[in-house]
């Protein structure tokens, strides 16, 4: 699976090193890549629990903190892109960008917000935020998503159907979250499908 | 060397001495995105762009296979992978314009006929798209005016208007919403008429790529690219001015002029630095994308920041 996951990247340095392999605007290529992966991984990750109910495939929740963490990795290496390789770690231009340009200033955004999620992802700091509130802290998942996806709405000149795919599917694993939540209320605790419980899967998983 | 260098048009206009490639920051440059991890695996191509940065001028054409490959062209595709691949269905021959509007020449014109006695230049041409990328592209083909005149606008004309073909069979990207078709897009009678603009056929050349206008497509070197209409079907001499693609799209970010102007900013881009497609670091876009000593008196007076 973890080598599963460094296919993409893989492709990449590949493709960084073949003649035209990012074609002729290889900076914009890489970055379009990169980001594109951040999002694959972020619903690949939010994809887990729902498989993992409705398909029963248990075994999935073992990898669902490598997979969060491969989406935070593919967003790094999509910032380092565009600080390091298409800004050149302008500092001054970048904050430009950041502050005129909403679809920056929202995919900022949403990288900021998930460095506390990768921080928080070892057994320890489960144990030492408790397993109700370090759920509570992980539901920001959802916003990023949403963030993540409005980033690459905004980013589009005008062709929009792709950014629209990505929404309506992170909008369909959040409904997912919704309705389970609803009828547990109404059913009680038969099963225990999200929230601090899987904070407890994580912390036994290893 | 194919392409000659038109009379007008001194190499010392094309590359100005201070934009020349500083070498030293090239090699920062280098070193410093060694120290990426990201960047490591790029550092073959770092390496080499760092050697081209002491050998030639800055306005170097771009290869013919970046012009062909990398296109805006949406009645093609959203891609810039897109037209190249999906624009060689199309029919280029015969093609007919048809000119109307306030003009004493009006009708169907086969091409040849559009430009007979026409004279032809080869013209190098910074191409700067809204997108903020760039490329020095060596286009053949017709000065605009020549051919405008010879259709003998009337007096009220005081805009006109390109039309792009309309045929979904031949262009995929028109079977979606995705702009309003087909594309237009105009220029006052005086743009039209200044002798930068052209009527282009060619490039290097060679006949005219499908996926870069081809049979004949519209170029202002001073405006951004989307002015540069492509596979033109109709010029129409007009009183009002046109209602282009662009702003009908997005009137807060298109508007009619579009002149290359590093001190307004587009809503997705900033306007005042570009990416030469080639090369690594940016540079700075100039005023009227560099032509500003032949086109800023058209200008005069005009509030370039209301009139984007």
């Amino acid at each position: 699976m973890f080598a599963a996951c460094l296919v993409p990247a893989a492709d990449l340095a590949w493709r960084a090193f073949t003649p035209d392999g990012l074609g002729v605007n290889p900076i914009e290529e890489a970055e379009i890549f990169t980001g594109l992966w951040t999002l694959r991984f972020l619903a690949i990750t939010l994809a887990v629990t729902p498989a993992r109910e409705l398909l029963r495939l248990g075994f999935l929740a073992r990898y669902r903190r490598m997979l969060g963490l491969f989406t935070f990795f593919y967003a790094c290496v999509h910032l380092a892109m565009w600080a390091g390789v298409d800004w050149f770690f302008a500092w001054g231009l970048m904050a430009g960008e950041i502050g005129k340009h909403r679809y920056i200033l929202v995919g900022m955004a949403s990288f900021v917000l998930l460095v506390p999620l990768a921080l928080t992802s070892t057994n320890g700091a489960v144990r030492r935020l408790g397993g109700r509130r370090w759920a509570r802290l992980h539901r920001l998942i959802y916003l990023i998503a949403i963030g993540g996806t409005v980033h690459y709405l905004w980013a589009v000149k005008k062709d929009t159907l792709f950014p629209l795919v990505y929404l309506s599917v992170f909008v369909g694993l959040l409904a997912y979250r919704v309705a389970t939540r609803w009828t547990l209320r109404r059913t009680g605790p038969a099963r225990s499908p999200s929230g601090a419980a899987n904070a407890a899967v994580l912390q036994h998983s290893e | 060397m194919l392409i000659r260098k038109p009379d007008d048009i001194e190499p010392s206009e094309i590359t100005p001495e201070r934009d020349y490639v500083n070498r030293r920051a090239f090699l920062k440059m280098a070193g410093g995105v060694g120290a990426l991890a990201a960047g490591s695996a790029l550092a073959p191509r770092l390496l080499r762009s760092a050697l081209v940065a002491d050998g030639p001028p800055e306005d170097t054409p771009n290869t013919w296979d970046q012009i062909t490959s990398y296109n805006n062209y949406y009645e093609f595709g959203t891609d810039k992978a897109d037209p190249k691949a999906n624009a060689q269905q199309l029919r280029t021959s015969p093609w007919s314009v048809e000119v109307a509007g306030l003009c004493r020449k009006p009708g169907h014109y086969a091409l040849d006929d559009l430009f007979r006695s026409v004279t032809r230049v080869d013209r190098v041409y910074r191409l700067r798209c809204v997108e903020a990328w760039s490329m020095v592209v060596p286009w053949n083909g017709y000065v605009l005016g020549d051919v405008l005149r010879r259709l003998e606008p009337e007096p009220g004309a005081k805009y006109v208007q390109f039309t792009t073909l309309y045929d979904p069979q031949q262009m995929p990207g028109q079977r979606r919403p995705i702009l309003q078709w087909p594309y237009v897009e105009g220029l006052r009678m005086d743009e039209a008429m200044h002798p930068l603009a052209l009527l282009v056929t060619g490039l290097y050349g060679k006949p005219l790529p499908k996926q870069d206008g081809a049979p004949v497509r519209l170029v202002v070197p001073w405006k951004y690219g989307f002015k540069g209409i492509k596979a033109i079907v109709k010029i129409e001499f007009v009183e009002q001015q046109p209602t282009t693609t662009w702003m009908r799209a997005w009137p807060e970010a298109y508007g009619f002029y579009a002149n290359v102007n590093p001190t307004v900013d587009h809503p997705q881009w900033t306007q005042s630095v570009e990416r030469r497609i080639g090369e690594w670091r940016r540079r700075p876009t100039q005023m009227f994308n560099g032509y500003g000593d032949q086109v800023a008196s058209l200008y005069a007076g005009m509030d370039l920041r209301k009139n984007f």
